[in-house]
This record gives structure tokens, sequence and C-alpha cells, in this order.
């Protein structure tokens, strides 16, 4: 019927900013899109004048209900004096950016825009945990909704699936946890940039200070064990297994590639794209994979020409624990059944043969949903570029990394692979 | 018997009269549950209704310690954590559903494989009553 899927011409990435993400009562989306924005402008090598960026995707899931404002496209145009240039909101639930990423990357692929800036924003912390659940719930299936499914789950049903077919258990998940905070440890734009060993500490000190029984863990896994600790949210999914409630904004510059070198003498360049839709919990045909990840992946790998085994470093979406194992195997870089394993083995450590979420992915960077997709692309952009100071992969020959999304429970999924020449 | 149209409307219907009913393409039977008024693999549009026998097994579950409003009303919480699953009927269709009749706050003793049989929860007083779907161990 068709040949393979191709870009028009070329779209490079030249650069890359977030806000902290985190919780806070006092900065209110435009602020941290704005500091996104500067933080963005600043990476470009060789500079840019906002007046030459042509056009604004910008992902939000539903600031609508969080903060009681939709039409968040304009907005933004507004706050970074873009307007009358076209802005345009994309949605995909946790997606939301990585779709923003696809539309700007297509729009320039067209011929039809050279610079078009490309990013994300959610503010959720105003609400309280039960209404922003309920925010959550409405990417879900009606179906799971009514049968009293929450977003942690979904995923913890997944999770039982999962051990029920491949022997894995709630210990390997611990695993995924601990990692996570041992990279987000070194990333100060992380929501909870500690270690569980830290965590830990500090619990022992409060102990002490206000002199209360001190307690015993002798390791972190005994920590995560410990119910007081680490109480039940959606078995198998307990408090350290699940994202948090955030705030934040990021954006990513694109041009068209024979222009990268106005910007900039290492771009990145955009080697593969690929998006999946996929259905709700109880029509899947198999409950430990994601057929639209799968899909993404495919798509991906294909227009790239490139192989699971060549992209080096990624960034999955790793909203529950038993999320990160799944996408790994799905994006094929581990056999389905083996990606505990490969995390228990160490091979996803920052040190590792395949450095999974060296941010310390959505569990401890944290989720400010509309904006995690383009801020997994600046994680990238850091490493790729030799930029990510403490937690540098040390990786030798460092040119392909790539970054996963899922929105809702596996409804909208996508794989950007990236590549530095 | 009137034909009501194979929509979610209708399948909540069907829960609040007891009936978990799924919709069948007439051209090439394939089943749906929830009904589909147009089928996916045929892309025929003619369907009739069927009932499902209401027998299966746990294929996925998940025991929740903090539900959505609609459930801590219900009297769940922390302490009383509720379950819900993924079955899968002897029909080969899988639903997702509350399971009732297990320990939630012994969720390592519930088993994946184990035979339900369906159940419907009528919730709700004056007008909006509610029927959840559910299942039980036999």
């Amino acid at each position: 019927m068709r040949g393979p899927r191709k870009l028009g011409r070329g779209v490079a990435v030249v650069g890359a900013g977030m806000s902290k993400f985190g919780m806070f009562g006092d900065k209110d989306s435009k602020y941290l899109f704005a500091e996104a924005f500067r933080e963005m402008l600043s990476t470009v090598d060789k500079g840019i004048d906002p007046k030459d960026i042509d056009a604004l995707y910008l992902g939000n899931f539903t600031n609508d209900f969080f903060v009681r404002q939709g039409h968040w496209g304009p907005i933004i145009s507004d706050l970074l004096g873009l307007t009358p240039k076209p802005a345009t909101r994309t949605e995909g639930a946790c997606a939301s950016s990585a779709l923003a990423f696809r539309e700007g990357v297509f729009a320039i692929a067209s011929g039809f825009y050279d610079v078009v800036l490309v990013g994300g924003v959610e503010e959720m912390s105003k609400r309280s945990t039960e209404e922003v659940t309920q925010g959550l719930a409405m990417a879900a299936s009606p179906y799971e909704v009514k049968a009293g499914f929450t977003f942690p789950g979904v995923f913890g049903a997944m999770a039982t699936a999962y051990f029920a077919k491949y022997g894995a258990s709630r210990e390997h998940l611990m695993n995924v946890t601990i990692k996570s905070h041992n990279n987000a440890r070194l990333n100060p734009k992380a929501q909870f940039n500690v270690s569980i060993r830290d965590i830990m500490n500090q619990r022992i000190e409060k102990a002490k200070s206000k002199g209360e029984p001190i307690p015993t863990w002798r390791d972190e896994k005994e920590f995560l064990r410990d119910p007081r600790a680490n109480p039940v949210v959606a078995w198998p999914m307990h408090l350290y297994d699940c994202c948090p409630i955030s705030d934040g904004a990021s954006c990513v510059l694109l041009v068209a590639e024979e222009m990268a070198k106005y910007f900039t003498d290492s771009p990145l360049h955009v080697v593969g794209i690929g998006q999946g839709s996929g259905k709700g919990l109880h029509a899947k045909e198999d409950l430990t994979y994601f057929e639209a990840t799968r899909y993404a992946a495919k798509e991906a790998y294909e227009l790239s020409g490139l192989k699971p085994k060549d992209v080096q470093i990624a960034e999955v979406h790793d909203c529950f624990s038993i999320a990160e194992i799944l996408h790994i195997e799905d994006l094929g870089f581990f056999n389905p059944g083996e990606g505990y394993k490969a995390v228990e083995e160490g091979l996803t450590r920052l040190d590792g043969l395949k450095p999974i979420n060296t941010s310390g992915g959505l569990k401890c960077k944290g989720h400010p949903v509309g904006a995690t997709g383009t801020g997994q692309l600046v994680e990238i952009w850091k490493q790729l570029r030799g930029e990510a100071g403490e937690r540098q992969v040390p990786i030798r020959d460092l040119r392909i990394g790539a970054t996963q999304s899922l929105g809702g429970t596996g409804g909208t999924c996508t794989l950007t692979i990236l590549e530095k020449r | 018997m009137e034909v009501r149209p194979f929509n979610d409307i209708s399948y909540e219907r069907f829960l609040s009269e007891d009936k978990l009913m799924g919709s069948r393409c007439q051209k090439c039977g394939a089943l749906s549950v929830p009904p589909r008024s147009i089928c996916i693999k045929c892309y025929g549009s003619e369907m009739d209704w069927l009932e499902m026998k209401g027998k299966g097994k746990l294929a996925a579950f998940t025991s929740i310690a903090i539900g959505p409003p609609f459930m801590i009303k219900e009297g769940y919480d922390r302490k009383h954590p509720y379950v819900s699953g993924v079955v899968e009927l002897e029909e080969g269709v899988k639903v997702v559903a509350r399971v009732e009749g297990v320990d939630g706050s012994k969720p390592e003793t519930i088993k994946i494989g184990t035979p339900l049989r369906v159940e419907f929860l009528h919730r709700g007083e004056g007008e909006n009553p509610m029927t959840f779907l559910a299942f039980r161990p036999l």
C-alpha cells in the first residue's frame, strides 16, 4: 500500500527547560511556565529571539478541573509575548505534552513552520487529594471508575496479573522505588530529591528528637515493608510505589534540521516518534502489557531504523512502580517477564547497562501531568549533551536516548527517540 | 421483547434488572461486554443481546484503601479496603467489577484464578438508584 513512514524534513531540538517540580501554594501555571521558558532560552547555545517562534503547542490535561480555567494555549502565548502567533493545546491525559511535541514535529516536518515551541503545564496541588483523584479519574475508562478502580488500583490490578504470570513480587517493585530515589537525590529539580536511606535517617532523627521509639529498619526494603512508613494505597501499590501530586512546567524548542546550526552546534535530532491508543482494562487481551506502548515503539523504531538495543538511556512513564517494569518490556529493552529481573540485577541503574529514569522518574521528579512528556525530554537533552551534572550516566559515546509517555490507563502512549550526531 | 439500543445506558438498565448482557454480532458472532453498536471485527452493525451466565474467574485484582467519594460513602476506608477486579467470564470476555466475599485487608489471601459468580449490588435511593456489577467466590 505505502512505504515506511517518514518525516517530510528533519527536525531538531535546540533548547530545553523545566521549572522545579513540586507542590507550590504560591506559584501558578503562568509563573511555572515562565520558569521553564527562561531556562529553555538559556540552553540555546547561540541564542534565540522569542519573536522568531512560529507557533506554540501546549500540553495540558485538565487545569479546567484543577484550577477552573481552560483554554491555556493563548494564556501561555500571551505570557511569552508570542501573540498573535498560533497556540494549540493538546490533550492526551498524562501524555499531553508528548502529543504537543509530536504535533510540533509534524508542523515543522510538513514545511509549514521553522521554529516551534512545545511544552506542557499542570497545576494540581491547589485541590484536595480526593479532588485530584477525581480529576485524574476522568482519564480512566468509565467502566473502571464504576467498578471502584482508582489510578493506583488499575496499575495494582495489572501488577497482580504480572506477578501471577511471571512469579514477580512486591519485593521486585521496591527495587524500582529505591533506584528512582537514588537518582532523584542527584536532581535538584526533583520534588523528592532524597534517597530512601535519607528518608529513613530523617525519620530516625525525628524520633530521637521527639523521644519516641527509634525505628530499627536494617535496610531500605525493611523500611518499605513497614506499613507505618509505607501504607497500602491500592494493593500491591503502596505509598512509595506511587507518583506524587505536582505542579510544574517544561518546554523544548524545535527547529527545522537545516536551521539547527544557527542555534547550536550540538542539536539533538528527532529520529523516532511513535504513538498508539489502547483499550480499557476489561478489553485488554493480556493484562501484563500496554498495546499502545508496543505500537508507539514499533512506529518509532521503524522511523528511526533503530532497535531497542540501540537506545542507550530512556525516561519511561513510571506513574507507578509496576509501570516502569511493564514499559521497559514493551519497549523491547527486556523480554516480557524479565523486566523485573533486569531491575533487580541493577541493569537500569544510573551506572547500569541501560539506565532508566535517571531524573528520578515521575515517582520522584514529580508528575505535573501536562508537563511530564516534555519534562522527560529535558532529562534526555541534558544527558545526551553531557550536562546532567552529578547524575550524568557514565556511558562512553552516549548518542541515543528515548522518552516514553502514557496517558490514562494506557489509552495514549508515545515513544520519542533523540540522537546526537 | 423491545430491542434496546446497544449502548452503556441499556447495559446499565440490564444491570439494574440483575442481568449481565453483551452484544453479539449477527454477522460474525463476535461478543462484546459492555455492548458495542459497531462490531470491531467485521464492522457489522446488526447485533443481538446475549445474557452472560455470570460465571468466571479472577484475572487481576486490587484492594483499594483510598477510594473515590462514592465508595467512601459506602463505608470503605484505609481500615476497610474494598476489592475491585478483572473477571474473565466463561464466555471468553472480561469485565471489571467489584469483588465481594474476599478480605481486602488480607490481599495476600486473594488468588488469581479463583472461580467467581456474578451478583448485583443495588445502591442509592430515590431518584439515583445505581447497580454495581460484582462477583463473589463460588
